[in-house]
């Protein structure tokens, strides 16, 4: 799950209603300022139904958890489905970028992936999403009609990585049931 | 250019056989976007790479400057620099030398911010910094202390943030869009090639700075890194790591007391 500006409260609705015990791991990779302290995940966990935390380096990825991306790094997933990190250059000038962490998701993970990406106001994730779609996975996109500020969902229907385009009201209820479709 | 797990391999065994040079500890996902970079950078396909590793003169060291990153700033992580000369300086005052090795100093921002640092606080002229890279082009950067002037705004942004109230302009001399680090700042600062996979201790140090270096190694390469960190230190010395990088290892934890927790700094105790 990617978003940048204005897409954090659909991704906070989302990450509360996945069902407990999720037999999937989450990745979320949300831009946002390294210099400055945020406590997003534990003010999620204390609303949600799975354990919710940042991903630490070479930590093994498990079910029913969901991994934010610590800001200042990009987050890449080793073959051996543990976490590492990486300082160089930013992409798209975001550190973490979407496209570096969906374009080593799809590496490793190949169809067993689901990305979804939100609003956003660059292009950072279009790439990754293609990615993820020549691997087989599922690119699920939010409708821009819907999106506070459309400019990344759009990037990623303009390359033609969008399998499903949902409503807000569509991606709540899909994370809601989202252990049904696995 | 893409390229699979399995070209990656065939990469990191033909790089041992043909130049000695031991990437197997390297973390793979890292180490695949490098190479991939490197194909695109260089319009290369992977027959094409292998080609060049085995038959070029000289294409290794720039794929070797490729792989690594080379990343850094000038008070990179303002309250590291914070923690340092509070928590840090205090002790190594007591010492009448000091030495500090910069572990993967690239092109040696953290060097001149520790220079300036130490100066700050009337340590400079008992203290020596050695500081070490794999990578040569990044340490003739580092050995010039010339950098880019446009960078400098940003740095001088980190240096406030470490709480200084001095004009950082005071510490080089700018000219033709570069900044030069004034010369008494560079007297006790050597900068040489070290290999912390391969190459082994070299002296003994008060403190030791290995900030974002580990992060691209698996956990076995990290712990014999580690080891080596330790057998590096003076009994007391510090050891100031990047600040999600974790020492995992039980016996070496119990070596060590932690100083800050956020900002990593180990001290060693035993």
């Amino acid at each position: 799950m990617a978003c940048s500006a204005g897409g954090f409260n659909v991704l906070f609705n989302m990450l509360k209603v996945f069902p407990g015990g999720l037999p999937i791991a989450i990745v979320v990779i949300v831009h946002r300022n390294a210099r400055y302290e945020t406590n997003i995940e534990e003010s999620i966990m204390t609303k949600s139904h799975i354990t919710v935390k940042v991903a630490e380096e070479k930590e093994p990825i498990r079910r029913a958890t969901a991994y934010f991306a610590p800001a200042g790094y990009h987050l890449l997933i080793e073959p051996d489905h543990t976490f590492s990190l990486d300082i160089s250059e930013p992409v798209n000038f975001c550190r973490p970028s979407i496209d570096v962490t969906l374009q080593s998701a799809a590496d490793v993970y190949g169809p067993a992936i689901a990305a979804a990406l939100l609003s956003g106001a660059n292009q950072d994730g279009a790439q990754g999403m293609c990615a993820v779609q020549r691997a087989g996975g599922l690119c699920i996109v939010q409708d821009p009609r819907e999106a506070a500020v459309k400019t990344m969902p759009e990037a990623a229907i303009g390359l033609g990585a969008a399998d499903l385009i949902l409503t807000n009201e569509e991606l709540i209820t899909f994370s809601r049931q989202l252990d049904t479709y696995i | 250019m893409s390229l699979s797990f399995e070209n990656l391999e065939e990469l990191i065994e033909l790089v041992n056989h043909v130049h000695g040079f031991d990437l197997n500890g390297y973390s793979r996902a890292s180490l695949k976007r490098r190479i991939s970079r490197i194909l695109d950078l260089y319009r290369l396909d992977f027959r094409g790479l292998k080609h060049n590793l085995i038959n070029t003169s000289g294409f290794f060291y720039r794929f070797l400057g490729e792989i690594t990153v080379n990343v850094t700033e000038m008070f990179r992580d303002p309250l590291f620099y914070v923690a340092l000369r509070e928590e840090v300086f205090p002790y190594l005052a007591t010492f009448p030398h000091i030495k500090i090795w910069s572990a993967g100093c690239s092109t040696g921002e953290e060097v001149y911010s520790l220079a300036i640092l130490l100066k700050k606080q009337n340590l400079y002229d008992r203290s020596f910094i050695y500081g070490t890279d794999i990578n040569s082009k990044v340490l003739e950067t580092a050995k010039q202390g010339i950098f880019d002037l446009g960078k400098m705004k940003v740095y001088s942004d980190n240096y406030l943030q470490t709480g200084c109230d001095d004009s950082f302009s005071d510490y080089y001399t700018a000219g033709y869009g570069a900044a030069a680090i004034h010369h008494d700042l560079r007297k006790n600062i050597l900068f040489s090639i070290h290999n912390l996979v391969s190459d082994g201790v070299f002296n003994e140090f008060q403190l030791i700075t290995c900030r974002n270096v580990l992060i691209y190694f698996d956990t076995a390469l990290q712990e014999r890194v580690f080891n080596l960190l330790y057998e590096s230190l003076a009994l007391f010395g510090f050891l100031g790591l990047g600040s999600k990088e974790t020492l995992r290892s039980e016996h070496l934890r119990e070596r060590f007391r932690l100083i800050n927790k956020k900002q990593n700094i180990y001290q060693k105790i035993a």
